[in-house]
């Protein structure tokens, strides 16, 4: 197996982690942080892409992980922010009780 | 595949799949920052230092802190009172493993691995810091827009709502 499969496979397992909790969760928290783990799992690529691809000179990757990490931080603010007025509106984040849109 | 690899490897998807299986939230983040932890020594043995520290700077750091206090704040440290899994988690569980199937099977059939591997590339701080200011300008002030208007919007959705008066 070359590196950069066994990397590609480890990124697979890393987003279908992520996949898993953010789907079979109940915690609001656990879901947005398995999105992190998702987004975390496309950068594993990027970089892997980056070092055994045939240009590493041109910094693409390692510049589209730096913004992606930048885009993700703010994903994770604004997220909890919203977790956080769900919570103070519903006076909890469990998400199987969150069902109704009307409030 | 070499021995740092596995074992690099081994600590991140054990500290990931602890933070999205164990029970208490806080063992979840601590978890978490453990597979971040390994995630950025990968980084680092792919020879993107940069990314590397970024990495550790920012969800080592920042990412887990802040799911840290949004636990704290909604007082669902406890969470042994509460169910874990959703009442979808079967479908869910079915979902990820059919994902994590098909992208194995694709990796594993491509012919996408390079024949000859390249040497480990150098890239310097210096080397990035000229490409954000020559070449991905315009992609770095959009970013700084796009936190800026994170930050006002975090703030403002986590505000104290005023009570309207009747």
């Amino acid at each position: 197996m070359s590196p950069l499969t066994s990397y590609l496979l480890l990124s697979a397992l890393l987003f279908s982690i992520g996949l898993a909790g953010a789907l079979a969760r109940r915690s609001a928290i656990l879901v947005l942080i398995g999105i992190e783990l998702m987004l975390n799992a496309a950068n594993l690529n990027f970089i892997a892409f980056w070092r055994y691809g045939p240009n590493p000179a041109a910094l693409t990757g390692v510049m589209f992980t730096i913004f992606s990490i930048s885009v993700a931080a703010a994903e994770a603010a604004v997220g909890l922010g919203i977790i956080l007025a769900v919570y103070r509106h519903a006076k909890t984040t469990d998400l199987d009780q969150m069902d109704s849109m009307k409030g | 595949m070499t021995v740092s690899f596995l074992i690099l490897a081994t600590l991140t998807i054990a500290g990931m799949a602890a933070a999205m299986g164990l029970r208490n939230l806080v063992h979840c983040v601590l978890a978490l920052t453990l597979g971040f932890a390994g995630l950025a020594a990968l980084y680092l043995q792919l020879g993107a230092q940069f990314v590397g520290f970024t990495q550790i700077l920012v969800y080592v750091g920042a990412v887990a802190i802040l799911a840290v206090f949004a636990i704290m704040m909604t007082q669902s440290a406890g969470g042994l009172t509460q169910q874990a899994l959703s009442s979808s988690w079967v479908t869910g569980s079915i979902v990820a493993g059919a994902v994590f199937a098909v992208l194995a099977w694709a990796i594993c059939s491509s012919a996408a691995s390079p024949q000859i591997l390249p040497s480990q590339p150098e890239v310097s701080v210096n080397q990035i810091g000229d490409a954000l200011m020559h070449r991905f300008v315009l992609p770095l002030e959009i970013i700084g827009l796009l936190l800026t208007a994170a930050l006002i919007g975090a703030v403002v959705l986590a505000m104290q709502e005023k009570r309207e008066k009747p």
